[in-house]
């Protein structure tokens, strides 16, 4: 693997720690495959801006907006369980946009990131809306647990559920097209989620878990960083094998066994 | 006069399968305890949400301005995966409303709960612990109105003596409104001073005195009334 630049490195940390901090909420919030199935749908907007020759990201975020704004949609007017319905919409996305996808090389640039591809404004943008997103989340964690907790309980202390979900449905959103360069539509749903659930087995309270969730997550990214470069191997599948380990370590450390 | 808390008027709540509830009215003013009383499945839960706000319904609801409302809801759906501690859940409340920092200790005295029963998580308190703990949490930041969905099913005695003991001292002292939906008679004539008995619509509404006579009660309940009726 080619040297990667620090610039890039920084992005990739950044968007490390706000998927650990998004992955705590998306636990609590019983989004664990959704999260993994949400990213998969970005991959029929990448194929739409390839095809039209725009930016695939831009693509890519486009379509996951309209995916936040269907799950909350759905979650306000009905309630089926939101998994069931991701589950299908989502796994019919990856089907069409491996099929609008033309070449090869797009779709595994698309399916497993790449990060030699990453250019150094893609990096300073990453670097500025991951720690955006991370100070939103900092900012609003406290209403989001208790809305999460009980919707009831949350209205009754002036919180509007609604746009909170919302809200943490689009950072989400965007969280997932900061990782697509570096782990691909495949792989960054799991940076959100194996972090978290690794942080849930080893935490004792909340401030430990959402601490823990950034620092499996970083943790991951920088032995994974390490071994990707010394044995010249596809970064992304690196990060999640290693975040992975830590997960199965971390079973034998769980508070609640 | 005591001013009103809140005023409804023919509320009703309709799901796909059906009317929940219909043509529900009450007034409620500061410092009164109402208790709502009804058999299983008779709306009293889904009224309760309506009056807060949580659920769309039919009808008027009005609320004194910026009143201070605590909920202590029938149950939680905890997920395992949630390692929230009691003193976590309670401090979020504390800075949601910009709270003291000793309103939680003051709190969890009030509801009778151990100081060191805070670094527990939530998942693993007993149904009574947590019970006090909701309790608790409603009353942090010293509410005008506290709503309870039969808060004390997993209480022990005690505990709910010290419960209902702690919402009448504050009922007195601070005029705390209280709204209770509870299937205990004993305790609703004990300290309520409304009574509404509901079954999907109003079967009576007023003092307790005159509400939870036998007959009401049969009517409510469709068995015959042995205890807890005043008459």
């Amino acid at each position: 693997m080619e040297t990667i630049p620090l610039l890039t490195i920084i992005a990739l940390f950044i968007t490390a720690a706000s998927s650990g901090l998004i992955g705590s909420f998306a636990l609590m919030r019983r989004m664990t495959l959704a999260s993994d199935a949400m990213s998969h749908i970005a991959l029929p907007g990448l194929a739409i801006a390839l095809i039209f020759q725009v930016n695939p990201f831009l693509g890519g975020l486009a379509a996951l907006i309209l995916g936040s704004l269907l799950i909350w949609g759905l979650e306000q007017k009905t309630k089926i369980a939101t998994e069931t319905v991701i589950g299908v919409v989502f796994s019919v996305s990856l089907a069409i946009g491996s099929l609008l996808i033309a070449t090869d090389h797009e779709l595994l640039e698309a399916l497993f990131g790449d990060v030699s591809t990453v250019t150094h404004l893609e990096s300073l943008i990453g670097i500025g809306t991951g720690a955006i997103i991370i100070a939103i989340m900092l900012r609003i964690k406290d209403r989001l647990t208790l809305s999460i907790f009980s919707p009831d309980i949350a209205k009754t202390a002036g919180i509007n559920n609604s746009k909170l979900s919302l809200a943490f449905l689009l950072l989400f959103a965007i969280n997932i097209i900061l990782g697509l360069k570096f782990l691909g539509v495949l792989l960054m749903g799991s940076l959100v989620i194996i972090p978290a659930a690794t942080a849930k087995n080893l935490s004792r309270n909340l401030t430990s878990d959402l601490i823990a969730s950034v620092v499996v997550a970083l943790i991951s990214t920088g032995i994974g960083l390490l071994i990707a470069t010394r044995y010249g191997l596809d970064l992304g599948p690196v990060i999640i094998a290693v975040s992975a380990g830590l997960f199965f370590i971390s079973i034998f450390f769980a508070k609640n066994k | 006069m005591a001013p009103t808390i809140i005023k409804a008027e023919n509320v009703s709540v309709s799901f796909p399968s059906g009317p929940a509830i219909s043509n529900i009215s009450l007034e409620v003013e500061k410092g009164d305890f109402l208790a709502i009383i009804g058999p299983n499945g008779s709306g009293k839960t889904v009224l309760v949400r309506a009056l807060l706000g949580s659920l769309p319904y039919q009808g008027s609801i009005t609320w004194m301005p910026n009143a201070k409302i605590g909920y202590v809801p029938q149950q939680v759906d905890l997920d395992r995966y949630v390692s929230l501690t009691l003193e976590d859940f309670l401090k979020l409340k504390v800075r949601i409303l910009k709270l003291k920092p000793g309103a939680v200790a003051k709190a969890i005295a009030l509801v009778g709960l151990p100081e060191k029963i805070l670094k527990n998580q939530i998942r693993f308190l007993s149904g009574g612990q947590l019970q006090r703990g909701l309790v608790a949490f409603a009353l942090l930041g010293d509410p005008d109105v506290i709503f309870l969905d039969e808060p004390t099913a997993s209480i022990d005695l005690t505990g709910e003596e010290k419960i209902y003991d702690t919402l009448h001292r504050l009922q007195d002292e601070n005029r705390l409104t209280v709204i209770l939906v509870s299937h205990e008679l004993d305790l609703v004539s004990k300290y309520a001073s409304r009574i509404l008995c509901i079954n999907r619509e109003m079967i009576c509404y007023g003092d307790p005195s005159l509400s939870l006579k036998k007959d009401v009660i049969e009517k409510l309940y469709g068995i015959k009334a042995h205890v807890h009726t005043l008459n």
